[in-house]
């Protein structure tokens, strides 16, 4: 009988490594990525990764391990203003860098884990994102097309999950980490709650486990916050926003 | 005499409809959160994957599971709602969302935007900021009229890459406002800021404007 569950992130990942692999790693910023993982990439010490995230960690956190490491040898992302060493490393050569727009991104993971190899958005139509890429026109409109994206390997983090892999994420740590889930040629998930199967409401899976190859239990969640940013109790009950 | 970012992020909000789902950028345009009217209904959109962002949390209660697009802590609201970053670039990108406030770098008569990139300066990306332009139903920039060294940020076109292609409807800068016909081009004065003459606004902008004061 097939067993998704292992017992840690070493034993998760073992056989599935090899240098000059794709791995995509679900988060935005250090929210909801797979930190377990991510450190056993590391001590695994597999080269020359092309990774896929909107965002590349901080100096010493999150994906700014691998970067310390010298394992990360291109980036697939939206944004990485978030860390000094990837701008020596860019600014020296020693890393390649593709930016997406991030729905963009999003909706190429998505459309790689759906089969579905190109699609057209309005996105970037006019800007150097579209370089070199085809433009078509619909309805009056001008769409470039942007292709499917799938990994060797997706690394996941959700809250909960049970033996089958089926998960839930919770608030805002959900973002790329479903669509990442069904483009990974394998996929493996770390929780933070592993539970029996009959736990989790089926109506209330947001992953469902036929995408899931391994989960484990998370052996430690540091879950760094990037900017922690709070009032004082003092003041007025606040409105509607922020 | 100009406006001050408070002045600016009140003006933006005049933008602001009872029922709109709006997106907010990074800077002067978080702060029009603060100036959204009593009793209008507004739902702020955060592109990670919310609708529904509430204000900060009180000191000791931040949860690392729930920021916004700046990476910041934030709360939930009785009506919040998260999903998928692919969910909520589904929304931004099919027309969804009713108002997209953001900055800018330049901004030219033909309605171009540029906010992400400066060749030969460390590049951080684009972010969401071009889904946004492309996607939104109305698309406000605010930013200062010019950059420190004076040079002029209201251009006939833009020089810095673009974040999108005729996409900006009305641009907010410290100086006044403009409204921009971005299928056909062209830009109208429609407001002075406070103690700024039409001599001074028409001596630090580049692009031509007719005046409708």
């Amino acid at each position: 009988m097939v067993q998704k569950v292992h017992a840690d992130a070493d034993a998760a990942l073992a056989g599935l490594l090899f240098d000059g692999m794709t791995v995509m790693a679900g988060g935005f910023g250090l929210c909801g990525i797979p930190e377990n993982l991510i450190a056993a990439m590391r001590l695994a010490g597999v080269r020359d990764l092309t990774v896929v995230s909107n965002n590349c960690g901080i100096d010493g956190f999150g994906l700014g391990i691998l970067l310390e490491s010298g394992q990360i040898k291109k980036m697939i992302s939206s944004y990485v203003g978030e860390n000094k060493l990837f701008e020596k490393l860019y600014l020296s050569g020693e890393l390649e860098l593709e930016f997406n727009p991030q729905g963009t991104l999003a909706e190429r993971i998505r459309a790689g884990g759906a089969g579905i190899p190109a699609f057209f958005t309005k996105t970037g139509v006019g800007t150097l994102v579209s370089e070199g890429k085809e433009i078509r026109n619909f309805d009056g409109d001008d769409y470039v097309m942007e292709r499917g994206l799938v990994a060797d390997l997706s690394i996941i983090k959700a809250w909960k999950g049970d033996h089958e892999g089926n998960l839930i994420y919770r608030k805002t740590a959900r973002n790329f980490n479903p669509m990442m889930a069904t483009a990974g040629k394998a996929c493996v998930v770390e929780v933070e709650h592993l539970v029996e199967p009959g736990q989790l409401d089926p109506d209330h899976i947001h992953t469902p486990g036929i995408y899931v190859d391994r989960i484990i239990a998370g052996a430690r969640f540091e879950k760094r916050i990037e900017r922690v940013t709070t009032r004082p109790r003092d003041t007025a009950p606040a409105k509607d926003a922020v | 005499m100009a406006w001050t970012r408070e002045d600016m992020a009140a003006r933006a909000a005049l933008e602001l409809q009872d029922g709109f789902y709006v997106n907010l950028g990074i800077g002067i345009p978080t702060l029009v959160a603060n100036y959204i009217p009593d009793g209008m209904s507004v739902t702020l959109q955060s592109e990670n994957g919310m609708l529904g962002m509430g204000p900060f949390p009180f000191e000791g209660e931040a949860d690392a599971d729930l920021i916004n697009a700046g990476k910041q802590t934030i709360t939930e609201l009785a009506q919040s709602s998260y999903f998928s970053s692919s969910d909520s670039f589904a929304m931004i990108r099919g027309g969804h969302i009713n108002l997209s406030i953001l900055g800018g770098m330049q901004v030219a008569e033909n309605g171009d935007l540029a906010n992400w990139m400066v060749p030969g300066k460390m590049v951080k990306g684009m972010g969401g900021a071009m889904d946004l332009v492309a996607g939104v139903r109305r698309v406000v920039v605010v930013m200062d009229h010019c950059e420190k060294t004076g040079a002029p940020k209201v251009l006939k076109r833009c020089n810095l890459p673009l974040t999108g292609a005729g996409v900006v409807d009305l641009l907010i800068t410290d100086l006044g406002v403009f409204e921009i016909d971005r299928k056909v081009g062209g830009m109208r004065l429609t407001a002075l800021a406070t103690g700024v003459s039409l001599d001074e606004i028409t001596a630090k902008t580049e692009a031509d404007f007719i005046v409708a004061l």
